[in-house]
């Protein structure tokens, strides 16, 4: 069965307490957003890294996405805040 | 430190890791490609409001590749001899230098445009995030400025707008 990375980072990894962890692969039509939703309900930690999908920003396969993205066959999933580099 | 590329095509030189740099021996191998004009920008950790460190996290798997297609955008965009961009990450004190962008051309608003295009999506489209920590032992992650993607997007040809 296919399996999805999914990695964290800045506060999102925070909140979750874990950098990453791997699911089943939810299927090709799954959006990020309906990914995320679902999560939401895993507990306090996704609750609080996913309470505000405006300040979410995700990454397929190291592409940066929005988050409407069906996951296709994409077997890295990256979850984070609005980057802050330079 | 690295050895300029050698052969044809431009000097490409993207570092990203913990390792302080000499701006100084940057310029001076873009300044050695003949082009006539080089520009940089360097930024520094600021120390405002009792700031102790900076830590700079990153997606280590993706960016080298979203830096290096930065990179590739400003070679399409303007005729470049070289290019040099560096970014730490870990923790930096105020006062370190945080970033590094260099160009080298034979036209004046090439180097400097160019330049100024490399920092302002190295803020904004690159996968690093600040966090502050304070003398007080607060900390925080430093929230993205909407004035960071307008920076950025001035940059989006008209013709690529939606």
């Amino acid at each position: 069965m296919a399996q999805l990375d999914i990695l964290y980072f800045a506060w999102v990894r925070e909140a979750i307490g874990k950098d990453s962890e791997t699911i089943v692969h939810p299927g090709a039509g799954t959006t990020i957003a309906m990914l995320v939703a679902q999560m939401s309900g895993q507990g306090s930690g996704y609750a609080e890294a996913f309470a505000r999908p405006d300040k979410l920003r995700a990454a397929l396969d190291q592409n940066f996405v929005p988050l409407d993205t069906a996951l296709d066959g994409a077997r890295e999933l990256a979850l984070f805040p609005p980057v802050t580099g330079g | 430190m690295r050895e300029p590329g050698t052969g044809n095509g431009p000097l490409i030189d993207i570092r990203i890791d913990e390792q302080d740099f000499e701006a100084g021996v940057w310029l001076a191998q873009l300044e050695a490609l003949g082009g006539g004009a080089v520009a940089s920008f360097t930024g520094i950790v600021r120390g405002d409001d009792g700031l102790l460190a900076m830590q700079l996290d990153h997606y280590p798997a993706m960016t080298q590749a979203q830096v290096s297609r930065i990179v590739q955008q400003a070679q399409e965009r303007w005729p470049l001899l070289g290019i040099v961009v560096i970014h730490r990450v870990g923790a930096l004190q105020p006062g370190e230098r945080i970033v590094f962008v260099g160009t080298a051309s034979s036209h004046r608003a090439a180097a400097l445009e160019s330049c100024a295009f490399l920092i302002d999506w190295l803020k904004s489209a690159a996968p690093f995030w600040k966090k502050e920590v304070y003398a007080d032992g607060r900390a925080r992650w430093v929230e993205a400025k909407a004035e960071d993607e307008d920076a950025r997007d001035r940059w989006i040809l008209d013709q690529d707008r939606a």
